[in-house]
């Protein structure tokens, strides 16, 4: 804490002497400072305004969607829409939501698991074809998800697993870059003379690991588990391919399909737009409010990997 | 590789103690769902893309499986339409990548700047698109892209622009938009991450010799987080072989996006609507090879080599 603190003020001082080096009366730098932040503005309009464009969009009657300015507000049917969306079709809409929610939070855990022990099997141990398996998760990092994908589907089929929640869980497990993340985190937060310390006083491997490796290796885990989480959240190309009950379905795959059915039934166009919203609104909170913990992944990853 | 080895046991004591197949229990389920599926779908696919499913009679007769050799290959490279995906993508990828890199850098230097007020809310703008999944996304900007709904489009045909984004000249360049509208964020965050790493010294020495902001950005901080970049680009131009979500969706709402538009959705075509799975692999198959050369070829490109995997 007080090494952050430091780092600040040293900032701070480096800002004030920057400061002080600018008011000595160069003007051109008040010029660029404008044009930088005009630039900004001209930015963070084209990033958020299609976000307050659907925020607007969901309180407004199929009607008014169209008839009123989009950035203005017209009668406020929020909560109507709300309530069409959560009856239409039998609650169909919070099924998705459901199925979402397993297939990215059980995933996330389990995937998060098996990337763990294994990237702590990798910091801790040396034993034969360690180098295989680093060089083998290295390796299919480079393998797209998308690519593997309409294989995957092949497979499941074969497996008799197409159509069921497991079609999808199952595939997310192999997940290399978490293993990588996870070895990273391994080598830097579990010490050998700790576990070796363990050893002497008794403990066996695996409650080594359990009671301490993972706890130690707590704030990595998190990152990992997070990316886990959005890869699964965001998936849309398996389960179009292994998905065709509805009832499984996640809520990429029932909300696109409602938007091709609003081709034919037009009260579906607004039901789309506020169950996008309702979609993104937990993602996002979650993602902000862990900032802390995904940017130390990708600096890792992108240091190292 | 004898002196790596030595290097990292020096550096890290691994201890052989107990039972010599402990690790393997640790590993062994990332070793199985490694197995079953990265390498069995790609084993599953080279020898689905070598065979052919024939419907004898009406169908009723069920369907025998045929070795065809290559002919799958055949004729998904016969297949027009097919090669016209890969060159979609591949004009695609020459103006999309370098113009969401740009502006991700030009970002991430602003963010690093000390001149910019009210950092925190314009990142957090650049990035709020990165938390949207990206079918979301493209459901949203495809309201945006539709006349009788978007403010957009209202405003600028109240100028007398009448811009049709749907058009089969103009949609490519409409998913781009919506590929870098949800993806610079993430891009910027990890570049300003690699930059803010750099140690301050470096140029402040230059500064202090009267070196400009964009001098010291162009000639210093750019070199100093080549990796950063190589990774990003790396993996914006895969993103862009792997093309679908978004033409997948532009495709509900209009004619102008092809059920073959791109390599991925003429894959996902070929095996649900086609019905035909050993044409799907085969083009899998070549997709798959094709984004290995292209990646192997940036990497190399850049020689780079990646340290850890020697030890």
């Amino acid at each position: 804490m007080t090494h952050t603190t430091a780092l600040v003020a040293t900032r701070r001082a480096r800002r004030v002497q920057a400061t002080a080096h600018t008011s000595v009366g160069d003007r051109p730098r008040r010029g660029w400072a404008i044009a930088v932040t005009i630039a900004m503005v001209v930015a963070a309009i084209y990033f958020l305004a299609p976000v307050l464009w659907l925020v607007i969009a969901s309180t407004k009657s199929a009607g008014d969607l169209f008839s009123t300015p989009g950035f203005a507000f017209a009668n406020f049917e929020f909560f109507a829409n709300l309530k069409e969306l959560s009856t239409y079709d039998g609650g169909i809409f919070w099924r998705w939501g459901l199925n979402s929610v397993i297939y990215s939070v059980i995933g996330a855990a389990m995937t998060t698991f098996v990337c763990a022990v294994t990237g702590y099997a990798l910091a801790v141990y040396r034993f034969r074809g360690r180098g295989t398996v680093i060089a083998i998760v290295l390796a299919s990092m480079l393998i797209p998800g998308t690519v593997i994908a309409q294989p995957t589907y092949v497979l499941l089929v074969r497996l008799g697993l197409d159509n069921t929640y497991w079609g999808i869980l199952l595939p997310a497990l192999a997940y290399p870059f978490g293993v990588l993340l996870c070895w990273i985190y391994a080598q830097g937060s579990v010490p050998l003379e700790l576990v070796e310390a363990a050893r002497l006083d008794g403990a066996g491997e695996f409650r080594i690991f359990f009671s301490m490796g993972l706890r130690l290796m707590s704030n990595g885990l998190v990152t990992v588990m997070l990316f886990a989480f959005l890869g699964s959240w965001n998936s849309y190309l398996l389960p179009l391919l292994v998905l065709t009950d509805q009832e499984l379905m996640p809520l990429t795959v029932g909300l696109t399909g409602w938007s091709q059915a609003s081709i034919t039934i037009p009260s579906l166009q607004t039901l789309t737009i506020v169950g996008s919203l309702v979609s993104i609104v937990p993602i996002a909170v979650a993602f902000i409010s862990l900032q802390r913990f995904w940017k130390s992944g990708l600096t890792a990853g992108g240091l190292r990997g | 590789m004898s002196t790596t080895l030595v290097r990292t046991t020096a550096r890290r004591r691994f201890s052989g103690s107990g039972r010599w197949w402990v690790p393997y229990v640790f590993i062994a389920p990332f070793i199985v769902v490694f197995v079953v599926f990265m390498v069995a779908p790609i084993v599953i696919a080279i020898v689905n893309s070598l065979f052919a499913t024939q419907t004898s009679g009406l169908g009723f007769g069920g369907s025998e499986t045929l070795f065809v050799g290559f002919g799958n290959y055949l004729r998904a490279f016969a297949d027009g339409d097919f090669l016209m995906s890969f060159g979609r993508v591949a004009l695609y990828g020459i103006v999309q990548v370098p113009v969401m890199m740009i502006i991700a850098a030009t970002l991430a230097l602003l963010f690093d700047s000390a001149v910019l007020k009210l950092k925190r809310f314009f990142q957090f703008a650049v990035f709020l698109p990165y938390a949207i999944p990206g079918v979301i996304a493209a459901l949203l900007w495809g309201f945006l892209y539709q006349p009788s709904v978007s403010p957009f489009l209202q405003f600028f045909s109240s100028l007398g622009i009448d811009a049709d984004m749907l058009a089969p000249g103009t949609v490519l360049w409409s998913i781009a938009n919506i590929s870098i509208w949800s993806n610079v964020g993430i891009n910027m965050i990890i570049l300003f991450a690699a930059l803010q790493a750099l140690p301050r010294e470096a140029y402040e020495a230059a500064r202090i010799d009267g070196a400009g902001e964009i001098r010291i950005a162009m000639s210093i901080k750019i070199p100093m987080i080549a990796p950063a970049v190589l990774l990003t680009t790396l993996s914006t131009v895969i993103g862009t072989l792997q093309l679908f979500n978004e033409p997948q969706v532009l495709q509900t709402i209009t004619a102008n996006v092809s059920s073959d538009y791109t390599p991925n959705m003429a894959i996902y075509a070929a095996s649900t609507l086609g019905g035909d799975t050993n044409l799907g692999s085969a083009m899998a198959v070549i997709l798959g090879i094709a984004t290995l050369v292209v990646s192997l070829i940036l990497v190399r490109f850049t020689n780079r080599t990646p340290k850890e995997s020697a030890s």
